[in-house]
């Protein structure tokens, strides 16, 4: 096997303002680790020229769309790759502002690192504290605050200090696990990709060692065993006449050959009979795996129901808690309204029985008077489901943790939710 | 403890999710199959997905005529290979009855006539669901495409009203008449799908393999000399060494030279390269956002 083929899966996010230097600064890591190619380069380098922009705009890189590149701006999130020898990168880059909210939060529900942009000269800013609270609330588990301009700040070690202090007096009301600080300068290339000579000062890593780095196998939830069942497989042919096969992406714990599970919501239980896939059978299987179980007994399970094992199973709930952010530019949430609730593989209706309060997104406060969550607002709802969900908090698996609501007139996603 | 897989099988993983929550979500679901490595891989993982079931779902290839010889006779054994469906649009069909217009002069292709059979095969089949092997590296107008991307009623694409698409939760609701376009492998870059094709060892058209063929060069690209393409008369065929890197129409589809034999010559090519594989696209060529503008009218 060559060497590419143990390279590791990083997802992060980035949010920012343009005037931050974001899109350089991912800009600057697409051309260090040579993912550009020459005629996209040529192509930007034509653009900055006709625009009468001096030098290269790398910026110009991740701005994709038409009404984008006219108002320079970002509107939605877009998605990026490189790779290094050691690991394969998604970016997915979304706007900072208040109004994109929600992009913020599509961009962190997967993301294994959330990066973020400070600009030296500004400091810890309304946009910082607000892309903090989200990364805590989205439970990205490793936040790298990249202090960037530090070219026009002298390379200054108080500055960098000074910034670092107020983040972390911040990030103490937070629930971040793991956050780490750089001092950057995207434009000049400082500590990205190679360590830079104006900070003798810092002896941490370059984002892109941080990036390669980071510690991420741990991610997952291996602990508790949780397999939505997504499709059920019967081939109906004669070489595998009686085969019943439950296929799904495993969402927490480890599978064995030979486990005792149960299914829910049936409560009935069995043993793992094999763990099928395309490739051959499979001793057992983790996340985030795509594998088709089959059970020694004979039993009826459907797509919606989920594997789990006897001794630890999830809640089993009609009411559930969670923080919602709205997504929905045409109307706010509706007390007492009905939409259609997706979790896992499930997907049922349910009712808004309460919004106990909403979140100041930049102060943390809780408005307990303030009940109508608008697009890009997040708070606290009491969900009732009309059947059980089986769910995990958010905090414990963020994808038996997570919901999204639909609203039944428009078919748009409406909302995304993370259960307490 | 380590439970790790590589990036590889975190992709095929995340593929075979999307597919077999296509079915699950979709009446009826079809994959769009242009003949590419791309379709290739797209169908390669669902006969995974629902291994040992066969694929649930018929193959619609747009034909539009000017199809390389080779990629018709890779797609019938494809399907027979697996016990596929294949639906196929003629082009031709919509040209002679006066629905569509080719284009003329030395440029004139049919990569835009696509649109009109596409939709057509689309309502006729009453396919609610389109799979398609797009990818958000190829091209800058993708790399905002959703995995579950949803059309009006007259296929069109909204950029700017997207669903937003969180963790493993996917809404394909829709109304009548409207239907998706999925994108399993939207996060596969070009280096992952040959290193994957490698791994698995999937067998693809020659027309990826160094091989030698009559050319001529238009705008700095090599096309390929056929009888569908007027040359102007400034321009010479000449023999040399060439591969495909992208499998399109005849006329449109620049071809590079390269000496790569094996797929693992490939992708020591694509590690090094310094340019996109569409590079050598001209239906991309034709403006800054054409294939934004195609995307919105129904493109692939």
């Amino acid at each position: 096997m060559s060497k590419e083929l143990h390279t590791e899966l990083l997802r992060f996010t980035t949010a920012g303002s343009v005037d931050d230097g974001k899109s350089t600064l991912i800009g600057r890591l697409l051309y260090d680790s040579k993912s550009i190619f020459q005629d996209q380069y040529d192509d930007i380098e034509r653009i900055s020229a006709k625009r009468g922009e001096e030098g290269v705009n790398l910026a110009l890189l991740t701005d994709g769309l038409k009404a984008e590149r006219e108002q320079g701006i970002t509107i939605d999130v877009a998605y990026r790759y490189f790779s290094t020898p050691k690991r394969k990168f998604i970016i997915a880059d979304t706007p900072g502002h208040i109004q994109y909210t929600r992009n913020m939060v599509t961009g962190a529900s997967t993301a294994n690192v959330a990066l973020m942009l400070i600009d030296a000269r500004n400091g810890v800013v309304e946009q910082t504290r607000r892309h903090a609270i989200i990364a805590s609330f989205l439970q990205i588990p490793h936040v790298v605050v990249c202090v960037n301009k530090m070219d026009l700040v002298d390379y200054s070690e108080e500055v960098f200090t000074s910034i670092h202090d107020q983040f972390e007096a911040f990030a103490a009301k937070l629930d971040i696990k793991d956050f780490h600080f750089i001092p950057i300068s995207a434009l000049k290339g400082d500590n990205v990709v190679t360590r830079s000579e104006n900070t003798g000062w810092y002896e941490g890593p370059t984002l892109m060692y941080y990036l390669e780095n980071v510690h991420i196998a741990s991610d997952h939830n291996f602990i508790d065993c949780r397999f939505p069942v997504q499709h059920v497989i019967r081939p109906y042919n004669d070489d595998f006449h009686d085969y019943r096969g439950y296929a799904g992406r495993l969402a927490g714990g480890v599978f064995k050959v030979g486990d005792e599970v149960m299914v829910l919501p049936s409560g009935f239980t069995s043993k793992v009979a094999r763990i099928d896939t395309f490739d051959g059978e499979l001793e057992e299987a983790f996340p985030p795996m795509s594998i088709t179980i089959l059970l020694e007994d004979d039993i009826d399970v459907s797509r919606g129901d989920m594997i789990v094992r006897v001794s630890n199973s999830p809640r089993v709930t009609q009411d559930i808690d969670a923080m919602l952010c709205w997504f929905d530019n045409t109307k706010p949430i509706q007390p007492r309204g009905k939409y259609t609730i997706r979790h896992t593989t499930q997907e049922a209706r349910c009712i808004v029985k309460e919004v106990k309060y909403k979140l100041d997104i930049n102060s943390l406060h809780r408005n307990l008077g303030d009940t109508q969550l608008q697009m890009n607002d997040m708070g606290r709802v009491v969900l009732r489901i009309t059947k059980p969900l089986f769910v995990d908090s958010y905090r414990q698996n963020r994808i038996t943790g997570s919901i999204i609501l639909v609203d039944e007139g428009t078919n748009n996603t409406v909302a995304a939710g993370m259960i307490i | 403890m380590n439970y790790h897989i590589n990036h590889l099988r975190e992709l095929e993983s995340e593929s075979i999710f999307i597919l077999r929550e296509v079915v699950s979500q979709f009446e009826n679901p079809v994959i769009m199959f242009s003949g590419g490595k791309d379709s290739i891989l797209m169908t390669y993982l669902a006969v995974k997905a629902f291994y040992p079931a066969k694929v649930p779902f018929p193959l619609l290839h747009v034909d539009t005529g000017h199809n390389f010889p080779e990629t018709i006779e890779f797609r019938d054994n494809l399907v027979a290979k697996y016990g596929l469906r294949l639906v196929v649009g003629l082009v031709q069909d919509a040209i002679d009855k006066g629905l569509v217009t080719e284009e003329k002069g030395v440029n004139a292709s049919r990569n835009g006539l696509q649109i009109y059979t596409l939709l057509d095969e689309l309502e006729k089949g009453k396919f609610d669901a389109a799979l398609g092997g797009g990818r958000r590296d190829e091209e800058k107008a993708r790399a905002k495409e959703r995995f579950f991307s949803h059309r009006d009623e007259f296929g069109q694409w909204d950029p700017k009203n997207q669903r937003p698409e969180l963790w493993n939760l996917f809404n394909g609701r829709k109304q009548i008449g409207e239907h998706f376009r999925v994108f399993p492998i939207s996060n596969w870059t070009e280096l992952d799908v040959w290193q994957y094709l490698a791994e698995e060892k999937v067998p693809l058209p020659n027309l990826y393999f160094a091989h030698k063929r009559n050319v001529f060069e238009r705008d700095g690209v090599l096309l390929a000399d056929t009888e569908l393409i007027p040359k102007k008369p400034d321009e010479e065929v000449f023999e040399e060494m060439i591969r495909c890197r992208t499998i399109g129409d005849m006329t449109c589809t620049g071809v590079w030279r390269s000496k790569a034999e094996t797929v693992e010559d490939i992708i020591a090519e694509v590690a090094t390269t310094r340019l996109t594989e569409r590079g050598g696209r001209a239906d991309d060529k034709r403006s800054e956002t054409a294939m934004e503008d195609r995307k919105k009218q129904g493109y692939f």
